[in-house]
């Protein structure tokens, strides 16, 4: 473990979180940004905030940070009362979109700054800088002016300089988001260890779900200003509670139909389901529908025919367009199967179509 | 892309008539240092005579000295005006932002001529200063020294020179991507800290133009001496001038013409060495 | 959404930037007012508010003939200025000759140079040439020492057009001539108005170098200039008054002119599929 393990304060409860977002609202003008959020951020852990643009994940962000002032409601951090103190009294740091280096310092100074900022005694800077600067592998640029780095590079400067102060609280907005996709990836792995390895707690945004995916602990999804859900990220693939996020995260059928006398119908697909009498709607992911060549169903799956309509192919898996009659098509995901003929049975598990909310 | 022809009509008009009006007049300025004046007649005499009064005259240092030292504080005071205005126009002006913008620049947009006799009306014995003055029973007697001293010809040439001043400042702050703010006081550093780390060295082009601008201009001003600085308010133009004029001493007057441009000009090398050394992409 | 900094609004410094407005704006208030003081010039405060020195003024027949002539020659360097400023910009732009360097930092010096330095230069250069000093001499002046004012605002005009455009022309079989004409000039024309503006106002403002080359016909500021030798009187605070008045109306048309450019850019932004 580095020594970079930042000590966490002594907390009252050691299960209480770090961050606390009480009933915020934040309101720009006429719009209401962010309406009523509450949320809890636990001590160590890798929380994403994800949503489409104009959704408040920035806004909230910055409402931690400090560059913003809640119109109602309260964030409190370590059992102090946090949405009160200016950006440059929080225990927390920021990555920024763009990096935000400073043009006129070098990268030693970069990182250094927040460190001459509070005070720290010039005796420690030097060691402290490099340990940083260890941490995100950009040693041999110590000397170097921002301008001449990469956009890869730059990044993990930024990091460099916000985790050398030892925040509480380390918020990341879209960071990787001007990166291309491989470079991308890379650093994806590369930020999961880091927080891994330093356990600081990360709040991280993005618009990427695939992102979100693979590095959060757990995912915030925010939804035109409300949270849509919050969950770990295979509770919210597996059990998506609503449409929208059924819809966002990952790729689904949504089927919609109604529960009459224990029968749930969507268009040519029937199931028996317990269940009060009204409409339904269900998510029901491509990859959980499977080939029935033997045309025989159990007890627990649906069966259904249908003609493919379109076979795209992706290397490891098909992704297919089927008609199952009466204008309802549905998308199945196979694995890579080789061109198919036009008409096939399909099933699915019952338990697979998860019953989702509007 | 361009053919030859295009290029060639393209820059000989222009390049004629600047060796013709520009290069030719400077040359013939600084040719003129040399020669000198007998019996009010110009006389194609060269030597350095006229740059030996110079140096060892000391009436001539004097109103140099003068003229810097008054071109110095209006440097300074069109700083202190313009640089805090640009700033709060450009990080804490919020809606009223472009409509303040504009009020700045009118006064540009307004002769320097008004803008003197403004001033003249304003501080005299008899002027609208001292009436004020005698009027709210602050003074009994007019106050003299507002007019005609060097005091008035910074109080004027400050008055100009200040929306001069404050233009690259603002367009250096605009400049400053707002989340590098905002990164300082991520970082820990108060609003005060934040401007001398972050704001002030990234806005240093703009305030060096700016103050070389105001410098420069008041240095070579005659009509401010002229209108508000009478005896005392002389400066180092308003000799090139009367050289010119009552005083016929061409060479002597081009020889200080071009101390004047020379100065100008090392001063203008000095200070984009310097911007070149604080600019930063 | 909306981000701005949240400044801890500073009190002291909207203070002191309103001083700093104050410190602008009040000589020019006192000027205007006291147009209208039937007592003269200075004294507190002015009684007796009376338009007779507009009146005096509008029957000043030297002073309107010195607007004519200044009229005449800001209507002349304006013209002489962006012609040359043009093509000076264009060669800045897409040229390479020896002396480029030399070239550029010429045409800039009398922007930044005091304006005795380049009106006494050009007094002995017009002396040298035998002219008789007139308007003719003035005009030359300004139209010199104002290349520099178009030069720059057309060369960023020019810096912003999207070179492309020229290619695509080039392309579809127009001669550079004609791309010129309807390509380059049409996207300059936001430049051309700021620059033929400012030299406009520059001209008929100018002292310094005008000064010096002067004949027997007056230009405004030299027609005003020789009144204040001869003793002061609202009349010269009447027309201060006028000119400010026009050079405010002057902005008014060219942010009119800017925004409705800007506006239509932006719509044509806001309308692309």
């Amino acid at each position: 473990m580095s020594s970079v393990a930042i000590p966490q304060p002594a907390l009252v409860d050691a299960n209480a979180p770090l961050l606390e977002v009480r009933a915020v609202a934040k309101r720009f003008g006429l719009r209401d940004v962010l309406k009523n959020i509450s949320l809890d951020i636990a001590s160590g852990e890798f929380l994403t905030l994800l949503g489409e643009s104009g959704s408040g994940k920035t806004t909230l962000l910055r409402l931690i940070a400090g560059f913003e002032q809640p119109t109602t409601g309260e964030i409190w951090m370590s059992g102090e009362r946090l949405d009160t103190l200016p950006p440059y009294k929080r225990r927390v740091n920021t990555v920024f979109q763009n990096y935000a280096l400073f043009p006129h310092l070098s990268v030693r100074d970069n990182v250094a700054y927040g460190l001459r900022a509070q005070g720290t005694p010039k005796k420690e800077i030097p060691s402290r800088v490099n340990e940083a600067l260890n941490m995100v592998k950009m040693t041999e640029f110590a000397g170097a002016r921002p301008s001449r780095l990469s956009g890869g590079q730059q990044q993990r400067v930024a990091l460099a300089r916000a985790l050398v102060n030892r925040p509480q609280l380390l918020l990341l907005d879209e960071p990787l988001s001007a990166l291309d996709a491989n470079l991308r990836k890379q650093m994806q792995s590369e930020l999961k260890a880091l927080q891994r390895e330093i356990g600081i707690t990360f709040l991280f945004v993005t618009h990427d779900q695939e992102e979100a995916m693979a590095l959060s602990d757990r995912i915030a999804l925010l939804r035109d200003g409300a949270l849509e859900q919050v969950a770990g990220p295979r509770e919210i693939y597996a059990r998506p509670s609503t449409a929208y996020t059924a819809q966002f995260i990952g790729q689904t059928n949504l089927l919609r139909g109604e529960i009459r006398r224990s029968i749930a119908t969507c268009g040519v697909l029937r199931w028996p389901l317990e269940g009060e009498d009204g409409p339904v709607i269900f998510s029901l992911r491509p990859e959980t529908i499977r080939l029935c060549p033997d045309g025989k169903r159990q007890t627990h799956e649906v069966k259904f025919r249908g003609s493919i309509r379109q076979q795209i192919y992706g290397g490891a898996s098909e992704l297919l367009e089927v008609d199952c009659g009466a204008d309802q098509l549905l998308r199945v995901r196979l694995p890579a199967c080789g061109p198919l003929t036009s008409e096939h049975d399909f099933v699915f598990s019952i338990a697979d179509a998860i019953r989702v909310v509007d | 892309m361009y053919s030859r022809a295009y290029k060639t009509i393209v820059s000989a008009p222009p390049l004629l008539w600047v060796t013709l009006f520009l290069l030719l007049p400077y040359a013939l300025m600084f040719a003129h240092s040399f020669w000198a004046v007998q019996d009010d007649v110009l006389v194609h005499h060269w030597n350095l005579d006229n740059y030996q009064k110079l140096f060892t005259n000391p009436l001539y240092a004097e109103v140099l000295f003068r003229t810097m030292r008054i071109a110095a504080s209006v440097m300074l005071c069109s700083l202190l005006l313009g640089y805090p205005l640009a700033y709060y126009l450009s990080f804490h002006s919020g809606t009223h932002k472009e409509l303040l913008y504009q009020l700045v620049i009118v006064p540009l947009w307004v002769s320097y001529l008004v803008r003197g006799y403004a001033w003249k009306t304003i501080l005299g014995s008899e002027g609208v200063l001292n009436g004020f003055l005698q009027y709210a029973h602050i003074t009994h007697e007019p106050v003299s020294f507002f007019l005609y001293s060097p005091f008035a010809v910074i109080l004027m040439l400050t008055h100009i020179y200040t929306p001069f001043v404050f233009l690259p400042i603002y367009a250096s702050l605009e400049h400053i991507p707002r989340p590098l703010v905002e990164a300082s006081q991520d970082l820990g550093a108060s609003p005060f800290s934040t401007f001398f780390r972050v704001i002030l060295p990234l806005s240093m082009p703009g305030l060096l133009a700016g103050a070389t601008f105001a410098f420069v201009l008041s240095l070579g001003d005659f009509l401010a001496p002229l209108l508000v600085g009478g005896s005392s308010g002389t400066m180092i133009a308003n000799i090139v001038q009367t050289l010119f004029g009552a005083v016929y001493d061409w060479p002597l007057g081009a020889a200080i013409s071009v101390c004047i441009l020379l100065l100008t000009l090392s001063l203008l090398f000095f200070t984009q060495r310097l911007e070149k050394r604080w600019s930063f992409k | 959404m909306s981000r701005r900094t949240p400044t801890r609004r500073s009190p002291l410094l909207a203070i002191y930037a309103a001083l700093v407005f104050a410190f602008i704006y009040l000589p020019l208030a006192v000027l205007i007012l006291y147009s209208f003081n039937r007592d003269g010039v200075g004294g507190f405060p002015p009684q007796h508010l009376t338009l007779d020195w507009y009146r005096q003024l509008f029957a000043d027949g030297p002073i309107w003939d010195s607007v004519l002539n200044s009229l005449i020659v800001a209507s002349g360097a304006v013209a002489l200025s962006l012609t040359l400023g043009l093509l000076a910009a264009l060669a800045l732009d897409r040229a390479s000759f020896p002396g480029k360097a030399l070239f550029r930092r010429l045409v800039l010096l009398p922007l930044i140079l005091p304006g005795i330095i380049t009106g006494l230069s050009l007094l002995m250069f017009v002396v040298l040439s035998g002219l008789q000093l007139s308007l003719l001499t003035v005009f030359l002046g300004h139209g010199t020492a104002l290349i520099s004012v178009a030069t720059t605002e057309l060369f960023a005009g020019l810096q912003k057009t999207d070179r492309a455009q020229e290619e695509a022309s080039l392309d579809l079989g127009a001669t550079p001539w004609q791309t010129f004409w309807r390509i380059t000039l049409p996207n300059l024309k936001l430049s051309l108005i700021a620059a033929g503006l400012l030299i406009f106002t520059l001209s008929m403002d100018e002292i310094a170098v005008t000064f010096f080359l002067i004949g027997r016909d007056n230009t405004l500021p030299l027609e005003i200039w020789g009144r204040l030798r001869r003793g002061i009187t609202p009349e010269i605070n009447a027309v201060s008054t006028l000119i400010f008045a026009v050079s405010v109306a002057l902005i008014i048309i060219w942010y009119r002119i800017r925004m409705r450019s800007i506006g239509a850019e932006a719509k044509q932004l806001l309308e692309r599929p």
